[in-house]
């Protein structure tokens, strides 16, 4: 991994959904950096076994709604309960999308007790290519709604290129808490 | 701020390699390195706990998983991707396996990888931790090793021990700091 050099920190407190927007709020997301790094700590969801998510909007749809990008992806797991349960690890199908433009997941089944969260990190490639997709990939590590720990991958590439300049994090039912971290690594 | 070395411990038969501070708010992430890392008794494990009370115990519960892809040079035995529930812990206390059956029948055989643990001094969510390690397994080959889970406690880790399941340690852990 090269250095990291960090960007912008945003909080989540009951949100719906925190973005990051190249040239807003001191956020740098376009061709400064090949490669961009987002840490997430402490992620919960007010609503038990939502899913954590990610989208993006590419610079021929600024400000739009996350809705527009197509997107590949892979998605596996591995999980242990606390108690009973059988271990494994597998390949998602639900999780993963086939020219898709819904948002990503990046965890799903996340519980929402006191002290359960989501912990990973999203690293996403030259976002301001115009030749290429733009590939991603992420793992997390989180306290399921079943009580069980489960480590989940994620990959894929954004099918377009149009830089894409806005991100948006959120879950797919209800708000959430949590904080992330954007780096830029040289 | 960006990736800090903190701390840089050098074993050479060591009976373990302890972090007992700096572990703190400082940092959402930290970063082990691990390098050059060889046990040695053959066909032991590598392994890590963390610690709540500054390194006096490492005994923290913790729920994990993992599973391993290997490969041997003979290109026999079983290649395989496969969960192991060998390795894991339901609530356990014991020390997590980050690297099984490792080889030392050559001067030449080692492990490498990268422990993630995120926000450690955080007293509201349970702590969670990754691992990817890559190293020279006891039958010649090469062993992939994806370790990940919490540790179920509210209370803050303060402390991170690395060990063999058996006997003493050569190698280089390094501790980083991100953000």
């Amino acid at each position: 991994m090269g250095i990291p050099t960090l960007i912008k920190t945003l909080t989540a407190s009951d949100s719906a959904s925190l973005s990051f927007v190249d040239g807003t709020a001191d956020v740098v997301f376009d061709s400064t950096y090949d490669e961009y790094m987002f840490v997430f700590t402490d992620i919960g969801p007010a609503t038990d076994s939502a899913n954590f998510s990610f989208q993006v909007n590419a610079t021929d749809d600024a400000g739009g709604g996350y809705d527009t990008s197509v997107i590949t992806s892979t998605a596996f797991g591995a999980w242990n309960y606390e108690t009973g349960g059988t271990p494994n690890v597998s390949y998602s199908t639900a999780q993963d999308q086939a020219q898709a433009a819904g948002f990503q997941t990046i965890a799903n089944d996340c519980g929402n007790g006191a002290d359960e969260s989501c912990a990973g990190i999203l690293h996403l490639f030259s976002p301001a290519s115009t030749t290429y997709v733009k590939h991603f990939y992420s793992t997390f590590n989180y306290y399921a709604s079943g009580n069980y720990s489960f480590q989940f991958f994620t990959s894929g590439y954004i099918n377009d290129t149009t830089a894409i300049d806005e991100i948006q994090f959120k879950m797919n039912s209800g708000n959430f808490d949590g904080v992330i971290q954007l780096f830029g690594i040289a | 701020m960006a990736m800090t070395l903190i701390t840089t411990n050098t074993s050479s038969d060591a009976a373990s390699s302890d972090f007992t501070s700096s572990i703190d708010n400082t940092y959402k992430l930290y970063i082990f390195k691990f390098y050059d890392v060889e046990p040695e008794t053959e066909s032991v494990y590598f392994s890590f706990q963390g610690s709540t009370d500054g390194g006096s115990n490492y005994d923290t519960t913790m729920t994990t998983t993992n599973f391993i892809a290997s490969h041997r040079e003979d290109d026999g035995g079983t290649t395989q991707l496969i969960y192991r529930t060998g390795n894991d812990q339901a609530e356990g206390s014991a020390f997590q396996l980050l690297c099984q059956s490792m080889g030392v029948g050559g001067a030449d055989e080692s492990a490498v990888g990268e422990l993630h643990l995120f926000n450690p001094s955080n007293t509201t969510y349970v702590k969670h931790f990754y691992c990817t390690a890559q190293h020279y397994q006891d039958t010649p080959g090469s062993q992939n090793s994806f370790t990940a889970g919490y540790f179920n406690t509210t209370s803050a880790i303060d402390a991170v021990s690395f060990k063999m399941s058996s006997d003493n340690m050569d190698g280089t852990i390094k501790m980083y700091g991100v953000g």
